[in-house]
């Protein structure tokens, strides 16, 4: 039988295996590929309804967008309108879906426990996992911002960017600017993933991790909606994900965007350790 | 058969002691364990304050194969999950291959090779990708050599033909070869093998057996459950067998053939008579029934039994000794069907 067992080996390699294993199996998997081919569909749709109510005269649009009215004068408006209007459940829903599925899929199959028995240890099952997560809650992102960016560059005038402080900037800046708020939503999307990670370690039902996660982010979404709960505001987990604006702005309101990228970071900690503490003791009986 | 026949002989104690030394922290410098596997007192209590294993002592030797028996829902299984790391014991030691389980759990699973409760893979992969995806979670596996080492093994369980096929259209049989093929992806000490010819046919199950013959020739110490005793019989040097959540057995298959004492069976129409000369050599657990006399032999010889009979004016119809199978054993120690104890 051939050595497999190499002495002193760098730990990081063989992690590294295991992720890219893990990455061919979440962007192997029919189903995300469908909710990535769907999450970039609905920008074009969006681009089109738009480009319909701008043609037919009045400005359009679901009220309260920002960025709706600069649209028919620059189509990279899109993207920010795309990002601002997916947010509220159709990105959280893909990212919560990859999400939900990760531990309890894993349960579900059986595999599991073939990966403890390897075995993959339980920290490092969980970083591979929270590691997947994170590159598909940027993927998700990307393509939508890309696809909203190629739309709104086919069907509107692509120029020099105004932004919501009345500077305007060129071209470059403005995709720049779109580049970092794309970031920022990524974090958004990768804290909200480490609450999917958490649930996911609850249950052998993804469906279950995936419907909790969901009502979560729709019950955050609407208490940050009712003005007598103002107190509470920006400790819900969705608060800051649309302060992306704070980008569009000069000077950067880096006030907001830190206090955000906090809120992130403590909630992904949170649900970290949480997950962590549930699968590092649990009984694996699936 | 009763409670009387219910043996330990579990040198776990000394096991223990010899493994527990500050040199086995680390796996290559420790000097082999005298067993494989050695657990005192592990018992799993669930939530619901079900006792599903209770007080288990095993001691499986190195180099041995091991028949884990028991009916279904014995503890088998669950005695498993806490060997490999996967549930944790509510109260217990266990020392696989002289490391402490579950704490050693990383550092001692990748000598041990494992298929736990029917063989658990991704249904949208194919045979190879799956075990791809089992060597690469493995930090001790070598990358370069992985393609080898997974034909290797797909071919020793006979898979080779079908490594494209997804796992989704895998047969039974092909699902649990699969399994026995990524327990042997690295080379192993111990191969801990539950219910492997679950739902197979005598054919896949007779394969199974060989390769866990197989196995065992090359030093490897193989673990393996089954709630059919004929099934592993043949390949088993030692059994455990498992009784609502107890070790009722455990020793050398010799040891458990010696405890099923030949009885001398008389048929006879004077069966009074009859057990009055038996009762006059002194044989042990005297029983009537009908005209039937029947008891344990012992040291006697049947010849001598019968001329004294005949001398004792006893008519003889019938006279034989009967030795009960292993089977008959088995069912003594684990009891009737449906005796499962919730």
């Amino acid at each position: 039988m051939t050595k497999s067992v190499t002495a002193g080996r760098v730990p990081i390699r063989g992690w590294l295996r295991f992720f890219r294993s893990e990455l061919r199996l979440v962007f192997g998997l029919r189903r995300n590929l469908w909710i990535l081919a769907v999450a970039g569909a609905f920008p074009v749709l969006i681009g089109i309804g738009l480009r319909l109510a701008t043609h037919q005269g009045n400005s359009g649009g679901p009220d309260g967008v920002a960025f709706i009215s600069q649209l028919a004068g620059n189509g990279v408006f899109l993207s920010f309108i795309a990002l601002t209007l997916l947010l509220t459940l159709v990105m959280p829903l893909a990212v919560g879906v990859a999400a939900g599925d990760s531990i309890a899929g894993e349960a579900g199959y059986g595999t599991l426990r073939t990966l403890l028995a390897v075995p993959a240890g339980r920290v490092r099952i969980l970083s591979v996992k929270y590691a997947s997560i994170v590159v598909f809650a940027v993927a998700v992102t990307f393509v939508v911002a890309g696809v909203a960016l190629a739309t709104g560059a086919a069907l509107f005038p692509i120029g020099p960017v105004t932004l919501l402080s009345g500077t305007t900037v060129p071209l470059a800046d403005g995709v720049v600017r779109l580049l970092l708020v794309a970031l920022y939503v990524a974090a958004a999307m990768a804290s909200f993933g480490a609450m999917g990670l958490a649930f996911s370690t609850l249950t052998e039902h993804s469906l279950g991790a995936i419907a909790a996660l969901a009502i979560l982010a729709v019950v955050s979404e609407v208490i940050d909606n009712v003005p007598q709960f103002a107190a509470v505001h920006p400790y819900l987990p969705t608060h800051w994900w649309n302060s992306f604006d704070a980008l569009m702005r000069v000077p950067v309101d880096t006030g907001t965007l830190g206090r955000g990228l906090l809120s992130f970071g403590i909630y992904t900690l949170l649900w970290g350790s949480i997950a962590w503490a549930r699968f590092g003791t649990a009984d694996v009986t699936s | 058969m009763t409670g009387t026949q219910i043996r330990n002989a579990a040198p776990s104690a000394t096991g223990l002691v010899a493994i527990s030394e500050p040199a086995a922290e680390t796996a290559e410098a420790a000097a082999p364990a005298v067993l494989a596997v050695a657990s005192s007192g592990l018992t799993k209590r669930f939530g619901s304050g079900q006792v599903a294993v209770d007080h288990v002592d095993l001691a499986v030797p190195r180099g041995c194969v091991y028949g884990f028996l028991g009916p279904n829902g014995s503890g088998k299984t669950t005695t498993i999950r806490m060997l490999l790391g996967l549930a944790f014991p509510t109260s217990g030691r266990t020392e696989v291959l002289g490391v402490p389980m579950p704490s050693g759990a990383v550092q001692v699973l990748p000598r041990v090779g494992s298929l736990v409760e029917g063989p658990g893979f991704y249904p949208f992969l194919t045979g190879w990708d799956n075990l791809t995806r089992c060597d690469a979670a493995d930090r001790t596996a070598n990358p370069r050599t992985a393609a080898a080492r997974i034909g290797e093994a797909l071919d020793r369980v006979g898979l080779l033909a079908a490594v494209r096929k997804r796992y989704r259209h895998y047969s039974l049989g092909m699902k649990q070869r699969l399994g026995i093929a990524a327990s042997l992806l690295a080379p192993r000490e111990l191969i801990v093998l539950d219910e492997p010819t679950n739902g197979l046919d005598p054919q896949g199950t007779r394969e199974v057996r060989a390769l866990i013959r197989q196995i065992a020739t090359e030093g490897v110490t193989v673990f393996v459950s089954s709630h059919l005793l004929g099934e592993v019989e043949q390949v088993c040097s030692h059994v455990g067998v498992m009784r609502a959540g107890r070790l009722v057995f455990q020793g050398p298959l010799e040891e458990l053939r010696r405890t099923s004492a030949a009885r001398i069976r008389v048929q006879t129409a004077e069966p009074a008579a009859a057990e009055a000369v038996l009762h006059r050599l002194g044989l042990a657990d005297l029983q009537v029934s009908g005209h039937q006399v029947s008891a344990q032999l012992g040291e006697d010889s049947p010849e001598r039994i019968c001329t004294e009979l005949v001398h004792a004016g006893v008519a003889v119809r019938d006279l034989g000794v009967v030795v009960p199978s292993l089977e008959e054993l088995f069912v003594g120690l684990t009891g009737e069907g449906f005796d499962v104890h919730d």
